[in-house]
């Protein structure tokens, strides 16, 4: 191997596989960990015990494994939708709706669609779902864009707005007729996510996040459509000057974003409940900005942030039966990993600037 | 003129102060940090750690005030913690806010669980309980609107005062805005925007702190996991819509008060129109009120922008 | 001050600095951009710790650890860019962290009324009830000065006080620093301009690259030994030599009127011409409209009225992207916040404005080994000192960040260069380097649209100046007729 080639390797392999992000962002998890340990200890517990059976649970058996997994889809999605929004600078706190809103396209679509063949249905269910997210999220855009309304403000308001509106249309319009809850009709299974797994609920979202997250990454760091989006979240004003198209890079990131909450509705909708009902999310949009911020807003580490935290989600409940220890110590590690990386990445600034100005 | 003394109408507009009053807190606290610079995304966090550590101070000690107290101090250090990342290490304020919940929320249910154990049965205490005013509480209207409270709702609007006072009248109101608007000119004046920001953002964390006191030592006597559901959210936005004023805040909060009386009682009320478009109204008007007012809605100039000192 | 010595990181703004104020003296810090004498200043006001060296204040040595101690010690200093909260009144302002007015409730009526009178008394007129962020930038300035005076300023420093005013008003201040220093108020007098030193001072100490250059008496000196002192000798800017060879117009501006964001009205009518193989440069004192008519041109900012045609097309609406596909190249004023991306790679901005031609991107992909390979080159032709094209372009000196912007602009052999104040900031070699490559545009037959505040700079580069007055021309003067005087005129709306 000539001696480019082979710095080019390596060069690749430090890009793809071992950057300093995934390095610092290993370091917070251990961290986070070592001080969840701690705690653990303080209480008079076994902290070796509780990981173990938190692990144990999430990722020790196939059932385990599956469920870590289904919690994952809706995490990744609304992860790398909000980390390509943050990208172009766009404080998109909107997933939850865009979510919302997409679940009850996709189960309309699904219901209307009903005896058609599956692959007619879910398509058509999922481009609603896309569909509807996006312009939910359009939304904020044209309050930004047009009317230079804060998003952050705006997308947690339409946030309960959309929680609101769902919860009209299910005690209203799309309200199952044979129940008195709050909950559209059972889906066909034409129009549900085919499993993956026997004997589990793993359904094909999986794969689909998967995809998602490889053409995500791929978009940031290859094209050009990518690139310009990273430079307007830089510096729009920059990104103007040189000719970039800056509201295409922010619509970008409220319309990506909004498809891919979207698409978590869809798959929670058409792959778990099999139905739209009105707790149909936990909060997944809020804490996809957690994992957005774990993973570096890179697509890939999202996937993976979106892995660990749904592990963390899934064991916590076997470590408080098995160990003794809260569950809510899992959204304490949560919540440590993210301050501990935000911290990490803050503190060499911090400490030039200390060095620079000494006297 | 029936419907004045209407008993739903008269609980309905009693209730709707009650639950204005937690967000009236924390969006004063939040015009503290907001008014000195800081992006107080964290005021949901420092309500619920208020929460959680004023009802456990009562059910320890039985003392309600106690309670109050430590939930303000414990508000004002969590403060002190997101400050030290918004303007010492100078993170994005969203960011750092957001994580902070996180961790509040994790916080407040691991040692709830671990003070009170799974159990089905959840601890009680004796909330505060109204004050007794006489013939002024049976009044149509102005009642319960003003005189069936407990002392904290008192303590809250009395709070508004003074929050005017300083924020409107006083040098220390005066440096805040200062150092919110222009922090290098409040720097060469003397004013230290670091050591203000702290203070304003302790502040805002005491004043969330006891807002989310109210949620478990007044309005209900219990606690329950991430009870606080997102006023601390709301708060953000009732500070839009109250335009950062402590008056304007206070209307603004009795407004979203009012829209949650409102999903307490769906069925009590004669309304054709479903009621969720009408929960929905004060936000939609905060979103309105936001795109109206083109520039921000006057929002100070160095608002969410860490300040690096000495220039350069 | 003796023997200042102050650095940024690896950056030297203060070396060795001696310098001496006395009572009633009107003492000027001349020096070009960079050379040191706001950080000096800064220093004396205590917003920043000089790493060696001494104050002594009346003969007594202190250290100013801050600007309070600053303000004990009678130090009051009006910036280059006013300290004044817009959102508060002239009383407020003044009264922030003012001992004097610390009580819990500050009485702003009385202290409205002193502020007055003591403006009265050095003809400053003021009005301490007025919101700050309303008033014209000259009132700001003399509610600035009057704010040093009423903290007791002894010693008052002045940084570039002229930059943001007409002549007429920088006329009208000169009287009140007189009268002030015949009170026996020491004042620094910050400036690079020679002719208003020359005019105003006692004495000028002269600053060159963070050293001193000397120290003189103003009327024991004259200017062309000065401006010998400020530049080093050592080196030559370039001088445009030859007469023009206009060809045909690629840059015609035609009645271009704007209103800026706040409703001020920025450009009045404003029309020029730009021809292949000439350089015309757009003079006037700062904030005359010239940022509007430069970003006007390059699509930053959508004029209200008038035409903008690149090489005949008009243009006047069209996106940024299609003036640069039509030739354009544009070097803008504020670099950080206009030209680079200082997080993204010198790489990656050196190709921000090419990034989609086929010849970086194929399917809508980058490809990166011809995108590296085209850095590496624009560094080597642009002498870009750096350690990798992969380091983010904020790790770089300014210099340096701004050969890149040069290249990555000239690179593409723009048919029309709009350069706005390209020379700000940088030293005098970096300075050299950058007027010598606008004068090879101009030579390869280039139109050169040159913005500058810095008169030497324009009347060594330009074919022709248009004067910019309030937004509208207010003349325009061919190479052989160029003389100071005739600008100065014009610069202060005086017709020829």
């Amino acid at each position: 191997m000539s001696e480019s080639a082979s710095e080019a390797a390596v060069g690749l392999a430090r890009r793809w596989l071992l950057p300093r992000s995934v390095l610092s962002g290993v370091f917070c998890v251990l961290a986070a960990f070592a001080m969840g340990a701690l705690l653990i200890a303080a209480i008079g517990r076994d902290p070796v015990l509780a990981y173990l059976s938190l692990f144990e649970a999430s990722l020790g058996s196939t059932n385990g494994l599956a469920e870590t997994a289904i919690r994952t889809v809706p995490l990744a999605f609304c992860g790398i939708g909000i980390a390509l929004a943050f990208r172009a600078g766009v404080f998109n706190v909107g997933a939850e709706g865009q979510l919302f809103i997409g679940g009850v396209a996709a189960a309309w679509v699904g219901l209307q669609l009903g005896g058609q063949p599956q692959w007619l249905v879910l398509p058509a269910m999922g481009v609603a779902a896309a569909l509807a997210g996006a312009a939910w999220s359009a939304i904020a855009g044209v309050l930004k864009l047009k009317f230079r309304a804060d998003e952050l403000i705006t997308t947690i308001m339409l946030n309960y707005i959309a929680i609101y509106f769902v919860g009209y249309l299910l005690h209203g319009p799309l309200q199952d007729p044979g129940s008195p809850l709050a909950r559209t009709a059972r889906l066909a299974t034409e129009a549900r996510l085919p499993m993956l797994l026997e004997g589990t609920r793993l359904h094909a979202g999986l794969l689909l996040v998967v995809i998602v997250a490889i053409v995500a990454q791929v978009f940031l760091w290859r094209s050009v459509a990518g690139f310009r989006l990273r430079a307007v979240g830089h510096n729009a004003r920059a990104a103007e000057n040189t000719g970039m198209n800056v509201k295409a890079a922010l619509w970008t990131g409220f319309l990506v974003c909004g498809a891919l909450a979207g698409l978590a509705g869809f798959s929670e909708v058409a792959g778990v409940q099999r139905r739209m009902i009105e707790n149909l999310s936990p909060g997944f949009g809020y804490t996809a900005i957690i994992v957005a911020l774990l993973g570096q807003t890179n697509p890939l580490g999202v996937l993976a942030a979106a892995v660990l935290f749904a592990a963390l989600q899934i064991g916590s409940t076997t470590m408080e039966s098995a160990a003794g220890v809260p569950s809510a110590l899992t959204t304490v590690i949560q919540a440590l990993v993210v301050l501990l990386l935000i911290g990490q990445n803050a503190l060499p600034r911090f400490f030039r600037r200390r060095a620079a100005s000494g006297s | 003129m029936e419907f004045l003394s209407d008993p739903v109408l008269s609980g309905f507009i009693a209730a709707s102060v009650r639950l204005s009053i937690p967000i009236l807190l924390a969006a004063l606290g939040g015009m503290f940090a907001e008014k000195s610079g800081v992006l107080n995304i964290g005021l949901e966090g420092m309500m619920l750690i208020g929460c959680f550590t004023g009802f456990i101070t009562v059910h320890w000690s039985g003392n309600l005030w106690l309670g109050a107290g430590v939930a303000v101090l414990i508000g004002a250090v969590a403060g002190l913690g997101l400050a030290f990342y918004a303007v010492t290490l100078k993170s994005n304020q969203v960011v750092v806010g957001i994580a902070f919940n996180l961790l509040m929320l994790g916080v407040s249910a691991y040692f709830f669980r671990l003070a009170f154990g799974s159990g089905t049965a959840s601890p009680r205490i004796t909330p505060f309980g109204p004050i007794d005013l006489g013939p002024l509480g049976e009044i149509p209207i102005l009642g319960p609107l003003l005189f069936q409270h407990d002392p904290l709702t008192y303590l809250s609007l009395a709070l508004v005062v003074g929050g005017w006072l300083v924020m409107q009248r006083s040098t220390i109101g005066l440096s805040i805005k200062a150092v919110g608007e222009h922090p290098e000119a409040a720097e060469t004046l003397g004013l230290d925007p670091v050591a203000i920001r702290y203070a304003a953002v302790a502040i805002s964390g005491a004043l969330a702190g006891l807002g989310g006191a109210f949620l478990s030592i007044s309005a209900t006597g219990v606690f329950l996991d991430n009870m606080t559901a997102g006023r601390g959210y709301i708060a953000l936005a009732i500070l839009i819509l109250g335009r950062r004023h402590p008056f304007g805040v206070m209307v603004a909060a009795l407004l979203f008060g009012a829209a949650e009386a409102l999903q307490l009682r769906a069925q009590l009320l004669p309304i054709g129109l479903p009621l969720q478009f009408l929960i929905m109204l004060p936000y939609v008007l905060t979103i309105v009120v936001l795109a109206a007012s083109a520039t921000r809605s006057g929002a100070p100039a160095a608002l969410g922008q860490p300040y690096e000192k000495g220039g350069r | 001050m003796r023997n200042i010595r102050v650095a940024f990181g690896a950056v030297v703004a203060n070396d060795d600095v001696s310098f001496a104020v006395q009572p009633g003296e009107i003492h000027a810090l001349l020096g070009e951009n960079g050379a040191g004498k706001t950080t000096l200043m800064r220093a004396l006001a205590g917003l920043i710790q000089p790493q060696a060296g001494s104050i002594e204040i009346g003969g007594r040595p202190v250290t100013i650890d801050g600007p309070l101690e600053a303000r004990r010690l009678g130090i009051g200093m009006v910036h280059q860019h006013f300290m004044l909260v817009p959102t508060l009144s002239v009383a407020e302002n003044i009264a922030l962290g003012l001992k004097e007015v610390r009580t819990w409730f500050p009485r702003l009526e009385q202290l409205a009324d002193e502020i007055d009178a003591l403006g009265a008394r050095y003809g400053l007129a003021v009005n301490g009830r007025a919101l700050a962020g309303e008033l014209s930038v000259a009132s700001q300035q003399r509610v600035e000065i009057v704010k040093a005076l009423y903290r007791g300023a002894r010693i008052l420093v002045l940084d570039e006080p002229t930059a943001v005013l007409t002549p007429q008003e920088a006329a009208a201040l000169f009287p009140v620093l007189r009268a002030l220093a015949a009170a026996g108020t020491a004042i620094v007098f910050i400036s690079h301009k020679l002719n208003e030193v020359m005019a105003l001072t006692d004495r000028i100490t002269v600053l060159r690259r963070g050293k001193v250059a000397g120290t003189l008496r103003t009327a024991a000196t004259e200017p062309r030994a000065i401006a010998r002192m400020m530049v080093g000798g050592e080196v030559t800017l370039p001088q445009l030599e030859g007469m023009p060879t206009p060809g045909r117009p690629l840059l015609e501006v035609d009645r271009l009127g704007l209103t800026d964001g706040r409703g001020v009205r920025r450009l009045e009518g404003v029309s020029l011409s730009v021809g292949a193989g000439e350089i015309v440069a757009v003079a006037g004192v700062d904030g005359n409209g010239q940022q509007q008519l430069a970003e006007a041109i390059v699509g930053l900012q959508r004029p209200d009225s008038g035409r903008v045609l690149i090489d005949g097309v008009e243009m006047t609406h069209r996106p940024v992207a299609e003036r640069i596909a039509a030739g354009l190249a544009h070097i803008p004023e504020d670099r950080h916040r206009t030209a680079i991306f200082e997080k993204l790679s010198v790489t990656d901005n050196a190709v921000a404005e090419e990034a989609g031609r086929p010849r970086f991107a194929r399917w809508g992909l980058r490809r990166l080994s011809e995108t590296r390979a085209f850095a590496a080159q624009l560094v080597a032709d642009y002498d870009v000192r750096l350690g990798s094209t992969e380091q983010p372009i904020g790790s770089l000196s300014g210099g340096n960040q701004q050969k890149v912007v040069l290249g990555r602009a000239l690179s593409r052999d723009p048919r029309l260069v709009v350069a706005v104040q390209p020379t700000r900031g940088l030293d005098i070699g970096a300075t050299a380097f950058l007027q010598n490559q606008l004068l090879r545009r101009r030579a390869a037959g280039a139109a050169v649209l040159l913005i500058s505040t810095e008169l030497d700079e324009v009347l060594a580069l330009a074919d022709r100046i248009v004067v910019l007055f309030k937004g509208q021309v207010s003349g325009v003067v061919a190479r052989a007729d160029f003389s100071v005087e005739k600008l100065g005129l014009l610069m202060a709306g005086r017709g020829a």
